[in-house]
């Protein structure tokens, strides 16, 4: 039911922690999902959160993005750091383009919006040849590679918040995203993210965060 | 910070209109069956249509602006675009006013302003003189922004709520009643021959003070339906 | 400390058996005060000269409409106090004090209409108080709606907040959009009826029954009140027999 979690060790302590959280609450309807939570997630660090069906993965999450209100407890985070929130939903329209779905996700958040940019992603995903086709006539897995394809428009050191990013993904949708990660990390950003599919990413290590049951 | 979530959120419905050109004339087409079965249920008689046809115009174009407003924002809720919306500004409630604006900005240009460029139409089809059909594009002019504004309102309180669209008409209906009076009034007026300045001046005040205090309301209840 | 004191009884629990305690006495009050009302109202007050007797509907109509709009504003600031300082119970006499609100509303609306039958001989007159008071009962349905059709109870209470909120701004100004609707379209001849000149009998009566009118709220609006903390603590110990 509802546990404390053990505070989250961390290496690169000497950098200011990007995000943390003191005794961090959360509620979802009259269930307390979890209590007593504090994490500080630093520089170049991916954390996963692990915990089964209905634990509160999606809801920290959330809280984290700032989407919604803790219970009880203080959030954290560094100013001036931007956050990247990418949902379990897509968040993207049946009836616009690949492109102008990427376009409008990046402009709505002050990204980079040139078009060298924006191909530059869709390659990276391998998107672009499919960039002027509408999002309806996409699969499962390459809708999700366009929402995540909005990370390589993010300022460079910017906190990553993804819910299941791995969902859906084929062999080399998670290549992507893996390398994707570890050149985040390499370069001064930080990753929190949630997937119940074992994590296949080396370096960095990522972190693990364990809510839940705790005997 | 808050300019590009503006005109990114209204610049993208109303491509996303564009892509469903059908969909977006639907009120505009209920609009005119609705106005159309006044002179089938009361009768052709004209003195008698022509008492009856501000009053009949600017109900029909208040529930067909009603009816419109229910799907502002429950496809962006389904797919997840509203977090990313409501994100895009910051957060607390101030955050999301861009997208409080922007909604009941490409509702009014989508629904307000065809019923506007349409009442003219109908109004020929009352017999009401040119003169009243000028003070009723006034009007309606001044009066469906005040519509699309609540309207806004009452879809981001009822967002995701079931039978949202039935309660979504009761909640804000009173509250266009002012609208309505003044609104009908004026075109009332025009057509009996006598001044129409206090209803357009009292449809005024209600334009502004709607246009600074709905949108704040709206903001909130994103906040409350997105908790 | 006072301060203590005034906040001791904002905890459910005290709440409930505060208020268990007080109902019988609110109960007892409303029965007695409306009793001498109408016997007063009803059998001592003057007949009128130029409305005869049935002008006495007006100490039944006055008081509900007076307590329809009063209510719906005290329900807006306990709605608002809940939302503001996320206090439970404040949200939970919101939305008991509803219920009886709209009762009194639809109390004052058919009290009109009686009123009006042998006045000028319709059952309903489109006056702006009639019609403003209609379009207050409206307002009170769309928050019961509104609370009832939300699941989570903290997103209910907010909502529900927020509407009443925009409903109390708005009663003023639907008010004045239905007297000037009704200025121009009726005129003077079917215009609002008016309460004969008063009596010390009939203000008395009057007195009596708003009083009436108030112990009665208190006594349902706590009995509801209680239902609703009931309901939504039915997992606490305190209820089940342990301590607070």
């Amino acid at each position: 039911m509802t546990m404390s979690t053990h505070p989250v060790t961390t290496h690169r302590e000497n950098a200011a922690p990007v995000l943390a959280t003191e005794a961090l609450a959360c509620r979802r309807g009259a269930r307390v999902l979890f209590t007593d939570l504090s994490l500080a997630v630093h520089p170049g660090q991916v954390v996963w959160v692990r915990g089964a069906n209905g634990q509160g993965k999606t809801s920290l999450l959330r809280l984290l993005a700032g989407l919604s209100r803790p219970e009880a407890g203080r959030i954290a985070h560094e100013s001036g750091r931007e956050r990247v929130y990418v949902g379990h939903a897509n968040a993207l329209k049946d009836d616009l383009t690949v492109a102008e779905s990427l376009r409008f996700l990046s402009r709505l958040h002050g990204f980079d919006t040139g078009a060298d940019a924006l191909d530059a992603a869709l390659h990276r995903f391998g998107l672009h040849s499919r960039r002027q086709a509408p999002v309806r006539t996409l699969s499962q897995g390459q809708r999700r590679r366009v929402a995540l394809a909005r990370l390589c428009l993010a300022p460079a050191e910017a906190l990553w918040l993804l819910d299941e990013p791995f969902d859906a993904l084929d062999a080399e949708g998670v290549q992507a995203l893996n390398a994707l990660l570890a050149e985040h990390a390499a370069r001064g950003g930080s990753v929190l993210l949630t997937s119940h599919v074992p994590l296949t990413l080396n370096s960095p290590v990522p972190i693990t965060l364990q809510l839940g049951e705790v005997a | 910070m808050t300019a590009p979530v503006f005109s990114a959120v209204l610049g993208r419905d109303l491509r996303l209109a564009a892509r469903r050109r059908v969909d977006a004339l639907l009120p505009i087409a209920f609009f005119a069956v609705a106005v159309s079965l006044f002179p089938l249920g009361v009768g052709p008689e004209p003195n008698t249509l022509r008492q009856i046809a501000p009053g009949v115009l600017w109900v029909c174009a208040l529930l067909a602006a009603m009816l419109s407003v229910t799907q502002l924002y429950a496809g962006d809720q389904a797919d997840g675009s509203l977090e990313q919306m409501l994100l895009a500004g910051g957060s607390g409630t101030v955050a999301a006013l861009p997208v409080a604006i922007a909604k009941a900005m490409s509702h009014w240009l989508l629904t307000g302003l065809p019923l506007v460029l349409v009442a003219p139409l109908f109004g020929v089809m009352f017999d009401l003189s040119g003169r009243s059909i000028a003070a009723l594009c006034a009007s309606l002019l001044l009066g469906t922004p005040i519509l699309s504004l609540l309207g806004n309102l009452g879809a981001a309180l009822t967002l995701g709520v079931r039978n949202g669209g039935v309660l979504l008409i009761l909640l804000i209906v009173p509250l266009c009643i002012p609208a309505l009076i003044f609104g009908s009034g004026a075109v009332s007026a025009v057509e009996t021959g006598s001044s129409a300045r206090g209803h357009f001046s009292l449809l005024g005040a209600l334009f502004i003070t709607t246009g600074l205090l709905a949108p704040i309301a709206t903001a909130a209840a994103l906040r409350i339906a997105t908790e | 400390m006072a301060e203590t004191r005034f906040f001791t009884y904002a905890s459910p629990p005290r709440f409930y058996a505060l208020a268990g305690k007080l109902i019988p006495w609110f109960w007892t009050a409303a029965v007695l005060l409306a009793y001498a009302g109408l016997y007063i109202g009803f059998f001592k007050a003057p007949t009128d000269a130029t409305q005869g007797d049935a002008y006495r509907i007006i100490f039944i109509h006055v008081p509900a409409a007076w307590m329809s709009m009063v209510l719906y504003l005290v329900m807006a600031f306990w709605a608002a106090i809940g939302w503001a300082f996320n206090a439970r119970l404040a949200s939970m006499v919101a939305r008991a004090l509803a219920p009886t609100g709209a009762m009194f509303t639809f109390v004052a609306l058919w009290s009109g209409a009686l009123w009006g039958k042998p006045t000028w001989g319709t059952w309903w007159v489109w006056d702006a108080r009639l019609t403003s008071e209609l379009i207050l009962l409206f307002l009170y349905l769309g928050y019961m709606a509104l609370v009832n059709a939300i699941d989570d109870t903290r997103r209910a209470d907010q909502a529900g907040a927020l509407l009443a909120v925009i409903g109390s701004v708005n009663v003023p100004i639907i008010y004045f959009s239905v007297k000037w609707w009704n200025t121009l379209h009726q005129g003077a001849t079917i215009s609002a009826t008016a309460a004969p000149k008063m009596v010390a009998t009939m203000l008395t009566a009057m007195l009596l029954m708003t009083l009436a009118c108030w112990a009665y709220a208190f006594a349902v609006v706590f009995t509801r009140t209680r239902a609703i903390i009931a309901e939504r603590e039915r997992d606490a110990k305190w209820l089940n027999g342990g301590t607070a």
